[in-house]
């Protein structure tokens, strides 16, 4: 079968390829294969002193689970559990079978660290595989990787993932953007691998010094490692002449490799023979319906180092079972929404930063670089949002620019239900990080 | 008959007139006059420069947001009335000011009047035929 999509102006088209035909078992296939891995993960998983004492307590053993509804008598993980057995108390492998270690930024607190043996790095670059070539990543392509490599596990995740398929690395990590340019001129990079929102900095660099889309070489892109949008795609896409694809996952349960698009990009199919991901209402803990907004729950299937029960992601997103057109028979999730732990709650009404760029990039020409600052001087929650000046909005009279402020906050207040004091700053004044991008200022006092 | 002037987006914060001045003096560039637009939060700055396509390209370098808008330049004598008889005609050729600034230069007893119209076609001919002394770049600029 061949499936390709194509919009209007576009020349890329992606055709449809399936890597493992186990993402296209029918569903009750890939129930059968998900009961019997989540019974092998349960008994890998009492090796692991924190899962031990919970089952002991619970009576429960691999025998225990006869269907997959048994999975909700399972304990949850936090990453607070993951953090009080630091470093390494999750292993349920001796210590000479690891094969190597990441983990997590650590942007919030002290480093998480993950564990792979020899088979779950074969495993990875497997999964990751499958969602390259289901955005259209085949041998003949040059895939400049912008991730940092180091403990993230962007870099590396991906980059077996590309040998894998069989196409070239150009490793190029993250940050000095000028040289990422230049290599990507100067090799003719097909495909980019980063954040989204690195991904917006480089190709507004790359403007700066006159390269269009026209003359950047990409074709197509695979993005990660943080909550976008539907707006910022095609912000991206208008500037670097490509079509972008999303992709999910944590280092927690694996690295990136959780779900990927494929060339409809109607949401991310779930690696269902690998996890089993639940949508659950963060404050009851109970499922949420087909579609409606909760937050994932992964369990590891076949992960051997660091299998992991319920992991409570904190990533706000919605499940479709609904099957698609690619063949694939595989749930997919939306794009997250937000972190449950990144949403603010202001006067009682719940943002997401991601809310405030939405909203910038419905104002045509405003730069969709921001900050929010959130302070409460009296009572009540106050909050600027700080936008960058451009000069496609920029006017000598003071009337436009009065009404350019207005337009931002009204669109923020349609987006988000709240509303903000915007202030127009600087070009390039706002800090941005290469890797993940740091929006929020949060001055409430806690109580 | 058109002037062009820049427009420079400013931070309200102290310390930001120096960068564009000390820029636009090192390379020699000799501002005529300037007017600056302020709210609590930003503020615009209109620059009138002979060298404005230097200029501008010398603030955009060092990543200032600049814009270019054409104005009218009238010459008037420093006298009392002198601006109400330009005004009066500018009030009976239904002629809309977004805004305008005075400054007095090289000429004795002169003074130039900036204007910023809606629609400055329109402003120029109605000028020129009420015969209101606009004056064009080499006016402007051989006195400085």
């Amino acid at each position: 079968m061949t499936l390709m999509q194509q919009e209007p102006g576009q020349s890329f088209v992606v055709e449809n390829r399936i890597w493992d035909q186990a993402e296209a078992l029918p569903r009750s296939q890939i129930a059968d294969l998900q009961l019997a891995r989540l019974r092998e993960t349960a008994a890998r998983a009492a090796n692991v002193p924190f899962y031990k004492k919970i089952f002991e307590k619970e009576g429960l053993s691999p025998d225990s689970i006869q269907s997959l509804d048994d999975l909700q008598r399972l304990p949850f993980t936090t990453k607070s559990d993951l953090r009080e057995h630091y470093p390494l108390g999750f292993l349920a492998v001796p210590r000479e079978k690891i094969a190597r270690i990441h983990g997590s930024t650590g942007t919030t607190g002290k480093p998480t660290f993950v564990a792979y043996t020899s088979e779950d790095l074969k495993t990875w670059a497997e999964l990751c595989a499958r969602f390259l070539t289901s955005g259209g990543l085949r041998p003949e392509h040059l895939v400049q990787i912008s991730f940092g490599y180091g403990l993230f596990t962007g870099g590396f995740g991906l980059h077996y993932g590309v040998e894998r398929v069989g196409a070239s690395v150009v490793p190029a990590s993250g940050g000095n953007t000028e040289r990422q340019i230049s290599l990507m001129l100067d090799l003719k990079s097909d495909v980019l691998v980063s954040t989204p929102s690195y991904a917006l900095y480089l190709g507004e660099v790359a403007n700066q010094k006159g390269i269009g889309p026209e003359e950047l070489p990409l074709q197509f892109a695979h993005f990660g490692g943080e909550p976008w949008t539907e707006d910022m795609r095609s912000a991206i896409e208008k500037q670097m002449g490509i079509h972008a694809f999303n992709n999910y996952g944590l280092s927690e349960v694996i690295g990136p490799g959780v779900s990927g698009e494929c060339a409809l990009r109607d949401g991310m199919h779930i690696q269902e023979d690998h996890f089993i991901v639940e949508c659950l209402d963060p404050d009851t803990l109970e499922p949420v319906g087909d579609g409606e907004r909760g937050e994932l729950v992964i369990t590891s299937l076949t992960k051997q180092a660091m299998p992991i029960i319920r992991y409570r992601t904190r990533d706000i997103a919605s499940l479709n079972p609904a099957p698609c057109p690619c063949g694939r028979t595989t749930i997919r999730m939306s794009r997250v929404v937000g972190r449950s732990d990144d949403m603010l709650i202001i006067r009682g009404v719940n943002v997401f930063p991601s809310q405030i760029e939405q909203a910038l990039l419905r104002v045509e020409g405003a730069a969709p670089h921001y900050q929010i600052e959130v302070s409460r001087p009296k009572a009540l929650d106050e909050v600027t949002v700080r936008v960058e000046m451009r000069p496609e909005v920029f006017s000598d009279m003071m009337s436009k620019m009065h009404s350019l402020r207005e337009r931002i906050a009204r669109e923020i207040q349609i987006v988000a239900n709240i509303r903000v004091n915007v202030e127009l700053v600087d070009p390039h004044t706002l800090e941005r990080f290469q890797g993940k991008a740091k929006r929020v200022i949060d001055n409430r006092k806690k109580e | 008959m058109k002037i062009y002037q820049l427009s420079l987006f400013l931070e309200n914060k102290a310390g930001q007139l120096t960068e564009p001045c000390s820029l636009l003096a090192e390379a020699g560039i000799n501002i005529l006059t300037l007017t600056l637009a302020d709210t609590q939060q930003f503020g615009i700055l209109r620059l009138i420069v002979k060298e404005w396509q230097k200029a501008k390209s010398i603030l955009e370098e060092k990543g200032h947001v600049v814009n270019v808008t054409e104005v009218v330049a009238i010459e008037v004598t420093d006298r009392p009335g002198g601006l109400k008889e330009i005004v009066d005609v500018i009030d009976q050729g239904g002629l809309n000011i977004e805004y305008m600034y005075a400054f007095t230069f090289g000429r004795k007893n002169k003074a130039v009047l900036i204007f910023r119209f809606e629609d400055i076609d329109k402003a120029i001919e109605v000028l020129l035929r009420n015969k209101v002394n606009v004056i064009g770049n080499v006016d402007l600029y051989e006195a400085d």
